[in-house]
């Protein structure tokens, strides 16, 4: 990850900001090559995210809020308070992601492992989605439309759910493929469009969100696909059969899904880093002009990587579905599909830092829901803590900047961002 | 074009124009779609249409005295749409000319639109289709789809993507719902536009100053401000809704003499003052990008910014202005939210924002195009809402679906026609 030798493509800070090395020589010794590395950076963007997360909680505090009104006759008050709100806050926020004392000491399965199978649980569908959006990065493509193929492999996994009666185990696996035959036709066809007509993919994508949800609201409306007595926008449940397995009893939600996570995580690593075709797809997304000139397929590239972009997507729709819920809703995607791309930016689109990035913001939203409900602080501050970890990875300089650390990103070379025309 | 030198004492330059051929797939796809919308509107409002009454077409609501009224035959016309649609199709499908992509499409589903509305009107004896009412509410629905599509406009003309307008939105209308709850309607306004322009800057400086891949930067600021907003609106809003979360709402403002005129009058002058400011906004920017210096150096910077650089003008002081200005228009767009229900909720501009962006593309990344293609799209969610409520057996989520698919057939079809500006997206770094 701090390997400052990697080409270009493979490059994550280029990928991001378009500003691979600068002139400076490398730096010499451990500390100094850890103090210029992009994993400093990426502890030190979280670092920053969570002291203005913590601000955030000071201010939704009610006493501190209080305390402020007599800030100038007493300031000690207000930093009191709201230094205990931030302290309650990050403690219930590790309690939900990680460990609760207080539930481990009722001794149940569930109350050791609960907080931990939240996060495990909450990361499955990020990995996946991550994944989705890294592979296509990789190919030089912007997959904005996780929501939609999200929603379409619920749609085709629940379908198959609930419609057929087969085997246990045949159930689950047609399942998985039908989800996983639902994204790949939805990213397919971005990837057709832009193969096909040179269509900006960002543009189709965003439009086929929409088409999906809209087609989603739609099913819920018609019987065979809406469950009786027809007043709700929810679907038929999805047998038994198809559901993924509980891993750790059914006390705890973790399912099978992050098996299949994690087993993809390993198979795209391979694809991105060792297979022809991954070669293929970094070619292209590193320069399609030259990639071109090799003899290599750009049209095919981009079709075949949005292919299994979508694959991955309904992966996480699947996941949804067979695992974590158990009847497809209106809001099934979850919004997964813009949460997978800052996992897939923190992960710096690739394998293993997407699965890393993955489980932190799974952990990030356990434990918000558990914060919420223990403080009362909103869990929208999962929302902007996320954003601003991925804002100040784009933006090294800046983090640099605030803390104060000679980087050696002052250097400006490739383009590797690419316009509407691009 | 091309020069062709015929002798070394003679140069004559000769016009050629180069037409990029329809490819394949864009023949293909765009006529087999529109085929199937004609054998669709054959089928649904012709054969199974109603046969029995006629369509009653109304310029006017219900009660109001005078309005022009009219009836047509209705599955009669629905035929006749139907079939000149399939013969457009297959027309395209033979020879398809890239310039004819536009009219024929258009065409195509304004036939699609003129069926579906007579349908309508003939549901039974009763039914009646009031266009005036139809195209207000399309107006109404456009507005903050206009005002995003011109923040979009005043960015990427200048070469910065904007993906944040449904984030300045958003800040927008949290900042317009408190500002207006506390003060009232211009101040929340204004209170729109700062925040606006805020997120704005954020994009402005991420983009220009630490130079981050802009779409990545959007999608991000998207999440900050929906996930900010949230909070805020948790923390404060909720608790206190009568004092920080209760705006007035807009009253329509009747214009002497404009008002007055039958049909047009109670359509384009009978409205909200933040709707006279969009038809004014959308003239200034108009003739700002093309009639005034501003405007043609903020081409120049976004066509070329090299060259722009080279004759002295300032790129990135130019980006930093349009993208803040910019921001600060599509903020106006999120306080119309607030002034027309009357208070904040969480994610309020639901999308409102991908789609303005989604106008500013389909409309060539121009103010007319824009304005135009907003207008499609608010006409469609007008048309989607008069269905749920008056033909529940046609399933209203397939019609609010037609506008993205036209967009993506548009997209596909009209690449090679539409470029966006030349260095949209890259940022300059001066050597």
């Amino acid at each position: 990850m701090n390997d400052q030798t990697a080409d270009p493509a493979a490059d994550p800070q280029a990928v991001l900001t378009q500003q691979p090395e600068g002139d400076a020589p490398p730096p010499t010794g451990w500390f100094s090559r850890l103090w210029a590395s992009s994993l400093l950076v990426t502890v030190l963007a979280f670092v920053t995210a969570m002291l203005v997360g913590g601000i955030l909680i000071a201010v939704a505090d009610p006493r501190t809020q209080a305390a402020s009104h007599y800030f100038f006759q007493y300031p000690w008050d207000t930093f009191r308070y709201g230094f205990t709100a931030i302290w309650h806050g990050y403690v219930a926020l590790f309690q939900g992601a990680i460990f609760n004392p207080n539930t481990a000491s009722k001794g149940t399965l569930a109350g050791y492992l609960g907080p931990i199978s939240e996060t495990l649980t909450n990361a499955t569908p990020l990995i996946l989605g991550g994944l989705s959006v890294g592979l296509a990065f990789r190919a030089g493509l912007f997959n904005i439309g996780g929501q939609g193929q999200v929603i379409m492999g619920a749609v085709f996994a629940g379908f198959v759910g609930f419609h057929w009666h087969l085997a246990p185990g045949l159930h689950l696996l047609l399942g998985i493929l039908a989800g996983m035959l639902g994204g790949a036709l939805w990213g397919g066809l971005a990837g057709l469009l832009k193969a096909k007509t040179g269509a900006h993919e960002v543009i189709t994508t965003i439009m086929l969100n929409y088409i999906a949800l809209y087609f989603l609201a739609y099913l819920l409306s018609v019987k065979g696909f809406q469950a009786p007595p027809y007043g709700q926008a929810i679907s038929n449940k999805v047998f038994e059969s198809a559901q993924l397995p509980p891993l750790l009893g059914g006390s705890v939600r973790v399912h099978g899904g992050l098996i299949l996570a994690l087993l993809a995580a390993v198979v795209v690593g391979w694809l991105i880093d060792k297979s022809t075709l991954g070669f293929r797809l970094r070619a292209v997304g590193a320069n399609q002009f030259a990639a071109r000139t090799a003899g290599m397929s750009v049209e095919n590239s981009y079709i075949t990587v949005m292919l299994i972009a979508g694959a991955l997507c309904g992966l996480a729709g699947v996941s949804q579905i067979l695992g974590t819920n158990s009847a497809i809703t209106g809001d099934i995607d979850a919004g997964i599909g813009f949460d997978a791309i800052t996992v897939a930016l923190l992960g710096r689109a690739n394998a293993k830092g997407i699965v890393a990035a993955g489980l932190l913001f799974g952990a990030l939203h356990a434990g918000g829901t558990q914060m919420q409900s223990a403080t009362g602080t909103p869990i929208d501050l999962v929302q902007v803590i996320q954003s601003m970890i991925v804002l100040f990875i784009a933006a090294p300089m800046l983090v640099r900047a605030i803390w104060r650390i000679k980087g050696t990103t002052t250097g400006v070379g490739g383009q590797l961002a690419k316009g509407w025309n691009g | 074009m091309t020069t062709t030198a015929q002798s070394p004492d003679e140069l004559t330059v000769e016009h050629v124009a180069v037409r990029p051929p329809v490819s394949r797939a864009q023949r293909l796809g765009a006529g087999t779609s529109l085929v199937a919308l004609g054998l669709v509107t054959i089928w649904r409002f012709g054969v199974e249409g109603h046969h029995h009454q006629d369509a009653s077409i109304r310029l006017g609501a219900l009660n109001a005295a005078h309005v022009p009224h009219f009836t047509v035959p209705a599955a009669p016309l629905a035929w006749v749409c139907g079939v000149v649609t399939v013969l457009l199709g297959l027309l395209w499908l033979a020879v398809a000319r890239r310039h004819w992509f536009g009219p024929i499409m258009g065409i195509g589903l304004g036939l699609f639109v003129v069926a579906l509305v007579c349908w309508l009107a003939s549901a039974s004896q009763f039914s009646t289709f009031d266009v005036v009412g139809t195209l207000t509410s399309t107006i109404q629905l456009a507005v903050p789809l206009i005002l995003g599509a011109l923040c979009g406009v005043m960015c990427e003309r200048s070469a910065v993507i904007n993906v944040a307008i449904e984030g300045q939105m958003l800040a927008g209308a949290w900042a317009s719902a408190l500002v207006g709850s506390l003060i009232g309607i211009t101040a929340g306004m204004f209170a729109g536009v700062v925040a606006g322009a805020l997120i704005g800057a954020i994009l402005a400086v991420f983009a220009i100053r630490y130079l981050v891949n802009q779409v990545v930067l959007g999608v991000v600021l998207n999440v900050f401000a929906a996930g900010l907003t949230g909070f805020l609106y948790d923390v404060f809003m909720q608790p206190h809704t009568d004092t920080l979360n209760s705006t007035p709402i807009f009253e329509p403002h009747k214009l002497p003499l404009l008002g007055d005129i039958p049909v047009i009058g109670p359509l384009l002058f009978d409205t909200y003052s933040i709707v006279y400011l969009t038809y004014i906004l959308i003239v200034v920017v108009d003739v700002w990008l093309f009639r005034t210096r501003w405007g043609l150096r903020t081409r120049a910077v976004g066509e070329h910014p090299k060259a722009a650089d080279t004759v002295g003008i300032k790129v990135l002081a130019m980006r930093y202005r349009n993208v803040i200005i910019g921001g600060a228009i599509a903020g106006l767009g999120g306080s119309y939210f607030i002034f027309q229900v009357g208070q904040f909720q969480k994610n309020i501009t639901s999308g409102q924002g991908f789609i303005a962006l989604a106008a500013l593309i389909f409309g060539r990344w121009s103010p007319r195009g824009a304005v135009a293609a907003a207008l499609l799209f608010g006409f469609a969610s007008a048309m989607q809402l008069t269905l749920s409520i008056n033909a529940p057996s046609i399933p209203s989520n397939v019609v609010a679906m037609l506008p993205y698919l036209a967009t993506v057939v548009a997209v596909a079809g009209l690449v090679g026609k539409v470029r966006a500006p030349a260095a949209d997206g890259e940022p300059y770094v001066k050597e």
